[in-house]
């Protein structure tokens, strides 16, 4: 039996204000002609959407509550705020401003889905929308460290990557993983318009060598902060690989495929010179244009409140994970 | 146009202040944003990037200006002119010092490694400098003292028109449309002002 033990900073359940009250709360806020704690302009609602364009009113996507087991999280950090992690993304797919994607994904259909895993593998496998959700599930903290240097710690939903690719049996040749996000212009703007997108050339492809992708650290997340991922945080699954930087994590991932060759992935593409394949997390090797020896880390304190923070080797899972790069430069090998 | 003018030079004061009104609005706009979490959760790349946009626009604003009221024979208008500019400085300030407090958490030692390391943040800086120049050397009194040299200096407005826009394609992770999209219209006033143009070029050559 598992027996959920709250370490000190978590607040019990029992504390958790239910969606609906929270979501009435703020309804009745602004109706009242106020938005948010601590505004200090009183606005209406209307005038907010008029001049700011959506807003929490217009049919939000439904989030369901997840059963899972924690796993003791590597470090004592204090957690992002659910809020701040669900408005603050990068997903060129919906647009390329940080609140872009919380704006345009809200009626991004994650039902029916369908996420293949083929290549070289003996059994391929497809999943549709219910499988993502039928093996066990645990609770992971990990941080997330942005390339554009700011980071959060975020408490994943989902399972080992390793577990879905020992179930197809990848073949003996089987080198590398690539993963594709699903392509669909209709619900993805930035997939219909250059300009929108940030000019890649979509689906967005990601991929790790297998060895890196069999980390047991490597997770495939189906939902954070206890429910299932919002559309705007690559719902209803994305990569997790918390050692690298954040665009490895690929969302909305339809297929994963088991290949004997290094796959081309999407930054590397754009910029080759700014990222590369492995992207591991490295306060040594700075990114042309700005410096990765520290970062910015999302947490509860306020726009002024942030100080820089060293940015550690790995992400701090050096640990775990520097094994796997034994004998490489790693400057040459970004 | 006449009368136009006549009324723009008979109601200075009434339009500076519709027009302090009009360019303090995108400071309102971005508070607003921020306060209201419109930008996000964390709004830092958002504000940075608006008061760059904004001090981008202004500065078109005032390009355009000057050539408004040479091709309408409208004088009245440049008595608006140095304002504007100065306004086109007070954003660019603002980016600057907002890059510093929110991007780099206010740290002396990070600005300075940054600057030194980072060409497209020399380039901003340049174009900073330059902008500081002009608003610090913006008296009547110093551009009687200068004469000639006052409107080389203030000529290299047009080149940091384009510089700009060059710092802002290069500090995007990617895609080129906005920039461009800035590039087209700076250009094409730069082309209608081209007497002008040429004639701060042809200043340097005596």
């Amino acid at each position: 039996m598992f027996i959920k033990k709250n370490r000190p900073w978590e607040e019990p359940e029992l504390a958790v204000t239910p969606e609906h009250i929270y979501k009435e709360r703020r309804s009745l806020l602004k109706s009242m002609g106020f938005l948010g704690a601590g505004t200090l302009l009183a606005q209406s609602a209307p005038a907010n959407a008029f001049l700011f364009g959506g807003g929490d009113d217009q049919a939000s996507f439904v989030r369901q509550p997840l059963q899972f087991d924690d796993i003791p999280p590597e470090h004592k950090d204090g957690l992002t705020p659910e809020s701040k992690a669900i408005s603050h993304n990068n997903f060129y797919e919906f647009g390329t401003a940080k609140n872009d994607p919380a704006e345009n994904a809200q009626g991004f259909k994650v039902e029916p889905w369908t996420l293949r895993i083929d290549g070289l593998v003996d059994k391929p496998l497809t999943l549709d929308y219910d499988d993502l959700f039928a093996r066990p599930l645990e609770q992971r903290i990990y941080r997330l460290r942005c390339v554009e240097a700011w980071s959060m710690v975020i408490p994943w939903v989902g399972f080992s990557l390793s577990d879905i690719l020992a179930q197809a049996s990848p073949k003996s040749d089987a080198k590398y993983v690539a993963f594709e996000t699903l392509y669909d212009p209709e619900q993805m703007p930035g997939q219909k318009s250059r300009r929108i997108g940030g000019g890649i050339d979509y689906p967005y492809v990601e991929g790790l060598r297998l060895d890196e992708a069999m980390h047991p650290l490597t997770m495939l997340a189906v939902g954070m902060y206890g429910t299932t991922l919002p559309p705007q945080n690559g719902a209803p699954i994305r990569l997790v690989v918390p050692w690298k930087y954040g665009f490895k994590s690929i969302k909305s991932i339809v297929r994963i495929r088991l290949t004997d060759r290094q796959p081309t992935t999407t930054w590397n593409l754009l910029a080759p010179h700014e990222y590369g394949f492995y992207a591991n997390v490295n306060p040594a090797v700075d990114h042309p244009r700005w410096t990765q020896a520290t970062e910015r880390r999302i947490d509860d304190s306020g726009l002024l409140g942030r100080t820089r923070i060293p940015t550690e080797p790995f992400n701090g899972y050096g640990h775990l994970v520097a094994n796997l790069y034994k004998g490489m430069d790693l400057t040459k090998f970004y | 146009m006449k009368q136009f003018n006549q009324h723009l030079a008979k109601h200075t004061l009434a339009y500076k202040v519709g027009l302090h009104t009009l360019l303090l609005l995108p400071l309102l706009y971005m508070v607003l944003a921020v306060t209201s979490q419109s930008w996000g959760g964390d709004p830092v790349q958002a504000i940075i990037h608006f008061l760059a946009e904004t001090a981008l626009h202004v500065l078109i604003l005032t390009l355009l200006l000057a050539q408004l009221s040479r091709r309408y024979r409208l004088p009245a208008l440049l008595k608006f002119r140095r304002m504007i500019g100065l306004y086109v400085a007070f954003y660019a300030l603002a980016h600057v010092l907002a890059y510093w407090l929110l991007e780099l958490g206010l740290s002396l030692q990070l600005f300075i490694t940054e600057l030194a390391k980072r060409p497209y943040i020399w380039l901003g800086m340049l174009c900073f400098v330059v902008l500081l120049a002009l608003s610090l050397t913006s008296f009547r009194s110093i551009q009687s003292k200068l004469g000639k040299r006052w409107l080389q200096l203030h000529g290299l407005l047009f080149p940091t028109a384009l510089l700009v826009i060059w710092h802002y394609w290069w500090s995007l992770k990617s895609g080129w449309q906005e920039p461009a999209l800035y590039l087209v219209l700076v250009v094409a006033l730069l082309l209608w002002k081209r007497l002008q143009v040429q004639r701060w070029l042809l200043s340097f050559r005596s």
